[in-house]
């Protein structure tokens, strides 16, 4: 007994904590995984690709065009990365300023979600900008005050830097800091505040963004509302991909979980916000709809397509939710969680691509890299959460920090 | 929980400062509103030969490459756009019936213009005296002002790895020095008039409204997203002409206006709001009899287990 917790101890730091308590031999030989082989490959192709971006300019990598100067990398990397990463300041919120304790087991993974949503979308920024050594000039030298996007680049800026606080007491208990963890977790009624005004503020303006583009956004997608619609939608997707964040942790790190917790409970609980807001999110819809008066336009193609999104993604995720969540079908509520965050994503990619300059001759499409850039930034993304869960308490608590005050 | 004294401090210095951290705001780049007498250009399409002298002496004023198929007839077989190499073009436009019509194309220099409101780092500038410039050396690339952009001017360096964005100065150096664009001081034909605004404007309505003329009684770009510098007569519909007919009469900015003035009341409001918010909660489980969960027990850790 005294033997062998002596031999823990005498254990190099690294091992311990990086290595998850195996020989560099075996940790690497536990690596070769066919999972990993898929993110390796992956890596293999998109690391490439992305200096290839860099060394050639946008136009070698992409498909955008004059007409076309915005393409997924933020129509999907930044608008997706954000709105999905919405959990963070929602749940926060919850449990810090409502006082719903019982959603505190599902904080840590929703705010952890967030910090890495955020840290992928900007890198999918970095990728987009033409110019991205000169970040610092409009963020300390000159300021477009009347941009939308300047607003946008502080509070993210800002939100990122909350994000990486809040987060921060996690990896403070990983590494035992226990003075700076209590200093961090003092903080965290005033970070959720900040969390929630800076979001609030971000959360919408990404939608504020295309209220300057009435000519080439479709009238069915364009309202003077789409802020409003960008902050609820990204509530519900928050909520959503928190739903199916934790159904996959609970699969994919059963030896990390806290077994005290019950998350079919906490899905229904969360799937009753879901339907709420989800609901609020429809009446708004139709509200733009009947402010901009576009009936007629219901009845072409692109009608059936914003019919599709307002009701196959929006009222029927809505009443999946609130019956799932009144009869405790969590597998249900699971599954329309995960439908409502692919139909927040086809409603940023409207936005920002598929509907926007419809009324072009040439539309864009992109190209195989921009493709592959996204997808290896979210798996980046995803190796990152894996390696984070795997040695920080993000889904369970430490023992120590249980009652240690 | 009682609202201490201090608390009540803390919650009032965090509101003042969002206050003064959202001032800046009202300071806006794009508001220098331009004189009232602005440098314009009235382009009467009815005069334009299509000999492209413009195109030549904007190359030559710009250190731009020669316009493309220079004093070769084919080059109106295809619609061609401004381009990073081209700060304007012009194209031929025919119907049955009706005479062939040419339309020079260029930045329209909106008098408050989307494009500089849209640039986060104020790369391209609203000067005071009209023009609308790029600062390079400010510039990310996000190409917003392209998207901001009804007309489609601003074009982006797609094939450099480190790239501007490029379009027409309205030869603002030139304006400074007392000359004319280099476009307009070229043109024999009549079809471009340098001026100001007010003159330009009260030209146009002579022309169209004289009896018997043949004009469309409509100035393009009188009221096209706020109104331009540049303003185009013609005796055909203009967006037959390549124009776009679906830019609001409203300016740009005005557009995002309303959403940027909601930013210090979402700064000064949610704070106290969701102060009150948890004070609230706090009270509901005091009443329950519960010990208060929230950020403000020592540490949240300790309510689910206590």
């Amino acid at each position: 007994m005294r033997n062998g917790a002596s031999a823990v101890l005498a254990r190099p730091w690294i091992t311990e904590k990086v290595l998850l308590g195996l020989g560099p031999r075996e940790y690497v030989k536990s690596l070769l995984t066919p999972g990993n082989l898929v993110v390796g490959l992956i890596l293999a192709v998109g690391i490439p690709v992305i200096i290839y971006r860099f060394a050639f300019g946008l136009g070698a990598a992409t498909n955008l065009t004059q007409q076309a100067p915005w393409g997924i990398w933020i129509g999907f990397d930044m608008l997706c990365g954000v709105a999905l990463a919405a959990g963070g300041f929602t749940l926060a919120s919850a449990v810090y300023i409502l006082g719903l304790e019982e959603y505190h087991p599902v904080v840590r993974p929703a705010v952890l979600t967030a910090f890495l949503g955020y840290v992928f979308a900007v890198l999918g920024l970095l990728c987009d900008l033409g110019r991205p050594w000169n970040l610092p000039i409009p963020m300390f030298h000159s300021f477009g005050t009347t941009s939308v996007m300047f607003e946008v680049g502080w509070c993210v800026f800002l939100y990122t830097t909350v994000l990486a606080l809040e987060f921060a007491p996690q990896a403070f208990e990983w590494l035992n800091w226990k003075r700076a963890r209590h200093f961090l977790v003092k903080l965290t009624l005033g970070l959720t505040v900040v969390a929630v005004m800076l979001s609030t503020l971000h959360q919408s303006s990404l939608g504020a963004l295309f209220l300057l583009a009435p000519n080439k956004l479709h009238p069915l997608w364009y309202s003077a509302f789409i802020p409003i619609y960008f902050f609820i939608s990204a509530i519900a997707a928050g909520v959503s991909m928190v739903i199916v964040e934790s159904a996959l942790s609970h699969r994919a790190f059963q030896s990390r979980l806290d077994h005290h917790v019950n998350l079919d409970q906490l899905t229904t609980g969360l799937a009753r916000a879901a339907a709420i807001v989800l609901f609020a999110y429809f009446f708004l819809k139709l509200q733009g709809l009947a402010d901009g008066g576009h009936w007629a336009l219901l009845a072409t193609g692109w009608g059936a397509w914003y019919l599709f999104e307002m009701i196959g993604f929006i009222l029927v995720p809505s009443l999946l939710f609130a019956h799932g969540a009144r009869t405790r079908r969590v597998t249900l509520v699971r599954w329309t969680a995960a439908w409502t965050v692919l139909g927040i994503v086809v409603n940023r990619l409207n936005v920002s691509v598929i509907a926007m300059n419809w009324n072009a001759a040439q539309h864009y499409v992109p190209s195989w890299m921009e493709v592959v850039t996204s997808i290896t930034l979210v798996t980046m993304g995803v190796q990152m959460f894996r390696w984070v869960v795997n040695r920080m308490p993000v889904l369970r608590e430490l023992p120590d920090y249980r009652d240690a005050h | 929980m009682r609202i201490r004294r201090r608390t009540f401090f803390k919650i009032g210095a965090a509101a003042g400062a969002a206050a003064i951290a959202s001032r800046p705001r009202e300071a806006s780049a794009a508001v220098t509103h331009a004189r009232v007498d602005t440098p314009a250009v009235l382009v009467d399409t009815t005069k334009c030969v299509g000999c492209r002298a413009c195109e030549a002496a904007c190359a030559e004023a710009n250190g731009l490459p020669g316009p493309a198929l220079a004093g070769d007839g084919q080059v109106y077989d295809s619609r061609r756009d401004t381009g990073t190499q081209a700060f304007t073009v012009v194209n031929r436009f025919e119907a049955k019936g009706a005479p062939v019509r040419f339309a020079k194309k260029q930045c329209m220099h909106c008098l408050d213009p989307g494009c500089a409101s849209a640039c986060i780092a104020r790369a391209i500038e609203k000067t005071p005296e009209g023009p609308v410039v790029y600062h390079g050396e400010h510039c990310l690339g996000c190409r917003y002002c392209m998207v901001a952009c009804p007309f489609d001017v601003p074009k982006f360096e797609y094939e450099s790895a480190a790239p501007y964005v490029r379009k027409c100065t309205f030869c603002a150096e030139r304006q400074a020095n007392g000359m004319a664009p280099a476009c307009t001081s070229v043109c024999p034909s009549g079809a471009l008039t340098f001026g100001t605004r007010d003159a330009l404007l009260e030209g146009a309505r002579e022309r169209l409204y004289r009896p018997g003329s043949q004009y469309v009684r409509h100035i393009y770009g009188e009221r096209e997203a706020g109104g331009t510098s540049w303003l185009y007569i013609s005796d055909r519909p203009l967006d037959q002409l390549g124009f776009k007919s679906n830019v609001l009469m409203q300016s740009i900015p005005s557009l995002t206006q309303p959403a940027l003035a909601a930013v210090p009341f979402i700064l000064t409001l949610w704070p106290p709001l969701l102060m009150g918010l948890y004070t609230f909660s706090q009270k509901r489980a005091l009443a329950a009899g519960e010990r208060p969960g929230g950020a403000h027990a020592a540490d949240p850790e300790e309510v689910r287990h206590a």
